[in-house]
């Protein structure tokens, strides 16, 4: 696939690899922020290649991990009401909410169906005007526009069957949350490439200067990966800590205007709890009062949120704040696997936990090396 | 969750700012996505598609300069390594 295949070149990055080995003169730690880029840099070898060099701390940047059990019990409370149809991307099903995922709700009833697109459920509740449709919003940056513009296109049909359930998250409050922490260890971030198309690079400078981090956009085949870590590995050589885009083919500096209008019309920031983060300021985003109409907790009344147990056996907080890596939680790969899962981050495709399970290597630290793979 | 795949815009069907669409082509299975996002994207460009929705223009000129630099810096290793 063009823009897919170069970037996934074995030739260039192991010209890449050789390059942050000569330029390291120490071990530098660094944060991907999205799982998309940790299931790239488990898949592809590099972590391990890379081993005494770069240690690679994986970030929070997985929606469905960090969507509160509530929001799921929520949406899964919904799915049995009758004459409702709760829709949601396919990532959701099998997560645990506090006591089920959507899943065996639906197994046992629930209206749930996937959809690729929120803007498949405008089309669905277009149809169907006698069902309650409600998209289940989960995402960064990157899938609020999609949302947006669902809520656009619902108003101009005149649909009043049509509402989102909303639990977006705004990925740079996070990175700001990590930098706070008194424990945090990341000397500088891999921004996530997809979240920057729509919110552009310009944004963290702010954020750089102020923690003194080096913040690199970066996408997310091997050849990407390898050109983020060797600028943000160069910087912090130099001493320096800037804003840099090594994902420029797709990211613009001011990211995407069009985008950013459709979601500023339709989305407020918000205080937004993230699961194993805890509540982050400005962190999430909610529809506008004037939006009220396709508000699915101001349609559908929510019951009071029962008291949150999180399973004690399951380290994800840990997991999702960068504290622990996966294979150090006592159930990783016994108790919990992706077949079973006791948390959100070894069920979704971008969960670290699950990278892990499927990709990094069973015995030594350099079983795999740089192959003609990528996401 | 972020995944976004590169496709090639085939032809636009609807230019309507709210429900633009266009028929974009990824590794030769076509699909029909939104376009709104994307407006000053024409037939033969490359976008990045989320979701059903394009989220940006791909930069031709800029994909092509990352792997040119790329391919000097790889000639310039083998030499070292000769």
């Amino acid at each position: 696939m063009k823009y897919v295949d170069e970037y996934r070149d074995p030739r260039l990055a192991r010209s890449l690899l050789h390059e942050i080995r000569q330029t390291a003169t120490q071990c530098w730690v660094l944060m991907e922020v999205c799982g998309g880029q940790t299931h790239g840099l488990l898949k592809s070898g590099i972590i391990q290649e890379l081993e005494g060099v770069v240690e690679l701390i994986h970030g929070p940047g997985c929606p469905v991990c960090v969507t509160p059990a509530e929001a799921i019990d929520f949406a899964q409370e919904l799915a049995l009401r009758p004459g409702v149809l709760l829709t949601t991307f396919g990532d959701m099903l099998r997560v645990p909410g506090s006591r089920e995922s959507l899943l065996t709700v639906r197994a046992r009833g629930g209206n749930v169906r996937l959809v690729y697109s929120p803007l498949d459920a405008v089309e669905l509740a277009r149809q169907n005007p006698s069902q309650q449709v409600v998209f289940f919003a989960v995402g960064f940056e990157t899938t609020a526009p999609a949302t947006a513009l669902s809520v656009l296109q619902a108003a101009q049909l005149g649909l009043d069957n049509f509402s989102l359930l909303v639990a977006h998250v705004r990925v740079q409050p996070a990175m700001e949350a990590i930098l706070q922490s008194a424990e945090c260890r990341v000397q500088g971030f891999l921004a996530a490439g997809h979240v920057c198309t729509i919110s552009g690079v310009t944004s963290y400078e702010e954020l750089s200067a102020r923690y003194g981090v080096p913040i690199v956009v970066t996408g997310f085949e091997p050849v990407d990966l390898l050109l983020g870590i060797q600028d943000c590995v160069a910087q912090l050589e130099s001493g320096t800590a800037s804003v840099s885009n090594q994902y420029q083919r797709n990211v613009r500096d001011a990211g995407n205007r069009h985008a950013m209008h459709i979601m500023s019309d339709v989305y407020a920031t918000a205080d937004r709890p993230w699961r194993g983060l805890g509540t982050i300021p400005s962190g999430g985003l909610v529809l506008r009062p004037e939006w009220r109409q396709f508000d699915a907790e101001y349609r559908f009344q929510r019951p009071t949120p029962t008291l949150l147990i999180e399973c004690a056996d399951c380290r994800s907080g840990d997991v999702l704040a960068g504290r622990i890596k996966p294979p150090a939680c006592e159930s990783f790969g016994t108790r919990c696997t992706p077949e079973s899962p006791l948390g959100a981050p070894m069920v979704s495709s971008e969960g670290a936990c699950a990278a892990y399970y499927r990709h990094a290597p069973k015995s030594g630290p350099h079983a795999v090396s740089i192959t003609n793979t990528g996401r | 969750m972020c995944l976004a795949v590169p496709g090639k815009i085939v032809r636009w069907l609807d230019h309507d700012p709210t429900f633009g669409r266009a028929e974009v082509e990824f590794a030769g299975i076509r699909r029909i996505c939104h376009m709104a996002c994307v407006p000053d994207a024409a037939e033969g460009d490359y976008v990045l598609v989320h979701a059903g929705i394009a989220i940006t223009q791909i930069d031709a000129v800029e994909a092509q300069r990352v792997l040119e630099d790329l391919a000097i810096l790889n000639d310039v290793d083998e030499e070292h390594a000769l």
